[in-house]
Order: C-alpha cells, then sequence, then structure tokens
C-alpha cells in the first residue's frame, strides 16, 4: 500500500430530499487502525457508512476508499472491503459450513482455498461440533462471531462493521472486541460504528457524529483532555448537548 | 459461473428446508389440478328433476323415459298437484319440474300441438340454462322420431357439433387455466417473496456488498423457479393426459416453449413485485391481489372475455395470462402451430421484455 490513509472523506453529503443526513463530513482513516465511528441513533452513521461501501451514492463530496473512488470504482471496493452489519446477516436455514462456502463463493475464493479456510475458521472458534448445524440453532454471540470470520474470509482490506454488538451481552461483547484487535493486529483496518461508549475506549481513533456533522475526532485519551471528561460517554454528553 | 452455480445450491437449500415453500411449490399443483379436474364442474350429471304429469298417457311417460334414461336427469319425485311444485324447489334437491298439461296425446292428435312445462330453480343460473337446454333438446330429438315418417311440408333442423371438445368437459377448460395459475403463482409470488426475504433478514445489504453484480445475484435467485416451475408445468401436464384424458393435439415441444416464455414472464413480474415491496408480506400481498385476481378472473379463465363490459376487456388485454390461456387451448385443443399463435406469442414476448427493462432499472444496485 503506497498510502497510509485506507479511507479519505471529503466534504462528503448525503441528502434525502429537505433531510440532511449527512452533512459534509471529512476525515482521514490509517492503515490498520481501529477507527470508532459513533454517534446516537439517527446521526447519520449508517448513512455515512453505505456510501464508504458502495450501495449508496453521496449527493456531493468525495471519498476514496482503498485507493478507490466510491463514485466510480464501486466495484474494486466491494473487493477489497469486508462487512457485517447489526443483524449478522447469515443464512439461518444453511448450516455454518454452508454459509462459509457461500460467501466465500460469492467473493471468487477457490475451492480448496475455502475449503482450507474454513476447516481454519471452525477450529479457531471452536465449532466443530456445530459446524454442520443450521446456523438458526445457535445463540446470538456465536451467530456473531461466525458473520465477522465470514466476513473477513476474503483477507479484505478494511472491514467495516456497523453496530456489530448490537444486542449481545457483555462478555460476548468483550470476546468480540478481542477479535477485532487481532484483525487490526494482522494490519486490516477497522472501521466500526456503535452507540456503546464504553466501546469507544478501546478504538485507536474516534470519531463523533451529531446531526449529521463530525463534531469531533482524536484519539479517546484526546478527546477526553480536551473536553475535560472522565469517560468516553462523557465526552459524547457534552458534545450532544452542545 | 462459479459463483452462480454456489448462488443456485443456496437457493435450492433454502426452498428444500422450508416445509412451507416446498408445499406451495409441489403440493398446491397437484392439489388444485385436482380440485378443479374433479370438483369443480360446469358439467351436470344426475340433475334430479321432479315431474308433475297431468295427463300421464303413452307418450308422457315416453318422453319421461327418454329424459330419465340420459345420464344427466334422475327422478324419483311425481307431483301430483300445483302446490307441491313450490315445496319440492324449497327443499333444494329438485333443480327442475317439468310439466305435462292434460291431455297430452289427444291434444297431440288433436290439435298437433301440445306443451310442455319446464320450471328451473335459477338460484344457480348456469345449471338452470344447461338444464333447460338438455331438456329442450331431448324433447326435440324424440319429436324428430315421431316424425320421422310423416312428411312435414317445411322444417329447419339445426346440426350442431361441439368441435374439440365434443363431450363439453369442463376439465378442457379448466386445465388450460389452472396451469396458468399455477405457474404465475409460483413463478411470480415466490420469486418475490425469496428477494424480499432477503431484503428483510439484511442479507441483500451483504450481497450487494459483495462483488456480486446485482443481476448476478437476480439471476441466481430466480434461476432455481425456473426449473421448478417447469417441472410443474410438466406434473400439471402430465397429470391431465392420464387422469383427465387432455388431449394435446399440438406439438409438445410448443407448448413447452410457450410455458418457458410465460414462466419467464411472471418471473419479471416476480421482480418487479419485489423490488416494490420492502417485506415478504407485502410482496405476497401485491402477488396475490395483484396478479391471481385478475388472473382468475379477467383472463378468460373462467368468464368468457367477450361477454365482459368493453373497459374490461380492454384491461383484460394487459394481463399476460389471457394470451398464455388463448395460446394454450390452441396447442392443447385445436392442435394448431405457431403460425396461428405468433401474434398472443409476440404480444408475450413483448410483455416479458418490457417487465425484464423496467425491473432491471428499478432494481437497484444502490439502496438508496
Amino acid at each position: 500500500m503506497k498510502q497510509d490513509n485506507v479511507i479519505i472523506a471529503e466534504e462528503l453529503s448525503k441528502t434525502f430530499g429537505d433531510f440532511t443526513a449527512v452533512n459534509a463530513i471529512s476525515f482521514k482513516v490509517k492503515k490498520g487502525e481501529i477507527f470508532g465511528f459513533l454517534g446516537a441513533n439517527g446521526a447519520g452513521k449508517t448513512t455515512a457508512m453505505k456510501m464508504l461501501i458502495g450501495i449508496s451514492y453521496p449527493s456531493s463530496g468525495k471519498a476514496n476508499v482503498v485507493g478507490y473512488d466510491v463514485f466510480t470504482q464501486a466495484e474494486s471496493i466491494k473487493k477489497n472491503i469486508g462487512y457485517m452489519s447489526q443483524k449478522f446477516a447469515l443464512y439461518d436455514d444453511l448450516t455454518v459450513k454452508e454459509n462459509i462456502v457461500f460467501f466465500g463463493g460469492i467473493y471468487g475464493l477457490k475451492r480448496s482455498v475455502i475449503k482450507v479456510k474454513s476447516e481454519a475458521l471452525i477450529n479457531e472458534l471452536g465449532l466443530q461440533e456445530v459446524a454442520n448445524n443450521l446456523v438458526s440453532s445457535l445463540p446470538l454471540g456465536w451467530k456473531q462471531k461466525i458473520a465477522f470470520s465470514v466476513a473477513l474470509l476474503h483477507d479484505p482490506k478494511i472491514i467495516f462493521l456497523d453496530e456489530p454488538t448490537g444486542g449481545v451481552d457483555p462478555i460476548t461483547r468483550r470476546q468480540f472486541w478481542e477479535m477485532i484487535y487481532k484483525t487490526a493486529h494482522n494490519g486490516t483496518t477497522v472501521f466500526v460504528t456503535t452507540h456503546y461508549m464504553d466501546e469507544a475506549e478501546y478504538c485507536d481513533r474516534v470519531s463523533i457524529m451529531v446531526d449529521g456533522k463530525i463534531e469531533a475526532l482524536d484519539t479517546p485519551k484526546k478527546l477526553k483532555e480536551q473536553f475535560d471528561a472522565d469517560t468516553m460517554n462523557d465526552v459524547f454528553l457534552k458534545l450532544a448537548r452542545g | 459461473m462459479k459463483r452462480f452455480i454456489g448462488f443456485v445450491k443456496k437457493e435450492f437449500y433454502h426452498i428444500f428446508r422450508d416445509k412451507r415453500s416446498l408445499f406451495i411449490l409441489f403440493g398446491m399443483p397437484i392439489a388444485q389440478i385436482m380440485l378443479f379436474g374433479f370438483a369443480i364442474t360446469n358439467e351436470i350429471n344426475n340433475v334430479e328433476i321432479a315431474i308433475f304429469d297431468k295427463s300421464k298417457d303413452a307418450t308422457t311417460q315416453e318422453i319421461i323415459n327418454k329424459i330419465t334414461a340420459s345420464k344427466y336427469f334422475s327422478t324419483n319425485q311425481l307431483i301430483e298437484n300445483e302446490n307441491e311444485i313450490e315445496s319440492v324447489f324449497k327443499k333444494g334437491f329438485v333443480k327442475a319440474v317439468l310439466i305435462f298439461e292434460k291431455d297430452f296425446s289427444k291434444k297431440l292428435v288433436k290439435e298437433n300441438k301440445a306443451t310442455i312445462q319446464i320450471i328451473t330453480d335459477a338460484t344457480d343460473p348456469n345449471t338452470a340454462n344447461t338444464v333447460t337446454n338438455f331438456i329442450n333438446s331431448i324433447v326435440q330429438k324424440y319429436q324428430q322420431e315421431v316424425n320421422k315418417d310423416i312428411a312435414i311440408a317445411y322444417q329447419i333442423i339445426p346440426q350442431t357439433r361441439m368441435v374439440y371438445n365434443p363431450e363439453l368437459k369442463s376439465v378442457f377448460m379448466f386445465v388450460p387455466g389452472v396451469m396458468t395459475i399455477i405457474l404465475m403463482l409460483v413463478s411470480a409470488m415466490m420469486t418475490s417473496i425469496s428477494i424480499t426475504r432477503e431484503k428483510e433478514l439484511g442479507t441483500m445489504e451483504i450481497l450487494l456488498v459483495s462483488p456480486l453484480k446485482p443481476f448476478q445475484v437476480i439471476i441466481g435467485k430466480v434461476f432455481p423457479y425456473i426449473f421448478l416451475s417447469i417441472i410443474n408445468a410438466i406434473i400439471i401436464i402430465v397429470l391431465s393426459i392420464f387422469i383427465f384424458n387432455m388431449p394435446v393435439q399440438g406439438s409438445l415441444f410448443l407448448l413447452g416453449l410457450e410455458s418457458v416464455l410465460f414462466i419467464i414472464n411472471a418471473l419479471s413480474l416476480g421482480i418487479l413485485i419485489s423490488t416494490i415491496s420492502k417485506t415478504q408480506q407485502t410482496a405476497m400481498m401485491i402477488s396475490l391481489m395483484g396478479l391471481m385476481l385478475p388472473v382468475i378472473l379477467l383472463s378468460g379463465f373462467i368468464f368468457p372475455v367477450s361477454s365482459m363490459p368493453v373497459a374490461l376487456q380492454v384491461i383484460s388485454n394487459i394481463i399476460p395470462a389471457k394470451w398464455f390461456i388463448i395460446i394454450l387451448k390452441a396447442i392443447m385443443l385445436k392442435g394448431v402451430g405457431i403460425l396461428f399463435i405468433w401474434k398472443e406469442t409476440l404480444i408475450l414476448l413483448g410483455m416479458t421484455l418490457f417487465f425484464m427493462v423496467l425491473s432491471i432499472k428499478k432494481y437497484k444496485i444502490r439502496l438508496e
């Protein structure tokens, strides 16, 4: 990778009729970092993310993801990113293995590669016992981990996580963040949206969106200093109250 | 190609693991064809009639014998006075009452005419009509037999022949209709539901974020249903040939091609429905209300298009099923080739292309 920034957004906006969901946001995400994209529900996080992953056209502004332009090179972006949404969208009526094979397949991985990777994945997550069970029979926390691993199957340069820990218990959330660390350690950039402020502390840098605008962007430590707060939660409350 | 196979495989897992959709796919066609074939029928068989014979002579007896000898009617009821007529109708079993006037034979000889009154229960107009026609023709036949030796100065005898379906079997009319309904239902409803299901579950988002192109997603989702619909069409044709003796006078190959065309037409409608509905339920409602009802009511399946008000006749032209039913009847009953149905085929083809272009345009690569 020639450049150090894997995401560059400049004055990126999205409007729906009169409503401005995302209002001219600019930021850069460095290779290999865990970038927290914070905001209350409805602040525009998901909309901003959808523009970056090429399933929503920006109304104006510029954005570049892994070296490709979101307007013209969405197809190239898609090959190089992974995505996991809050719904952990696996197919419930397929087994764990079938899901892995399917998602590996749509990213064009070779059958032999899928076989090796799926075995590694199953061993790593300790899923040997349930590999041939339907996903619907698994607890939420497992589905989440599997969905995350599946999203990483094709070795994406960036993984986008849209509120990945919604509805999961604290212990599983903790374990999930360990997986995120490991992924970032292996050189994959992690772009994660969340509204859990405690999770913000785990990120290398965070941006906080309020009403479509990025109101703050820095490391959690510096943000806390800047806003004279003990926790990220306090930072957020101060920002949100304006 | 490998991606495509993987996708189709996944789609088949969905279908075969969902008992409900399996039932709709294969149980319903068989149930429907049986229902329409055996239970729902326009034919009359063993219709109960009552007889009020005021004359009781040889001629009336002969006419009564002729009528009861046919498989269409049976009589257990003899009425002795006027008041009974109303009461037998009210009981509901008797569909018609035949009244011979007094001195029937005598009048025939003396005045050269005598009357039979036919009173029918018209709560069901179709049956009443058919019953009247049948009795009429039996009486007329009898008259001809009697008069055969006597030269009448002037006589016009209409000779009717029902071609293509001489026994007036209603199955011949239902099979093309049921086939159309089932293919429409399976293809349009099932595809629109399966696409909207992915939207609901959030997997559509994952598919759109993947390098798969939207048309690959759509073709992958639709392909299994083309395959299953063809199997369905085969099941229906085989059942109707072997159980109901439905003839296929024309070429089976042409029948197959036209069916595939109609299936693709219905599938593209299904895709179109899925682009405008967000949930499976909406997709199902639109398919049922927007497709099924017009197919049943306006396609000429049950009610002849030519006797509809002009406005409805015009509307019926935009219903693909109408054209497909015309094609099916032409191939199966009349045994005609493409030369006679190229116009209908072309219309169907045009509609298919139109729906396809429309749904591809409506299907957004980017969700917003």
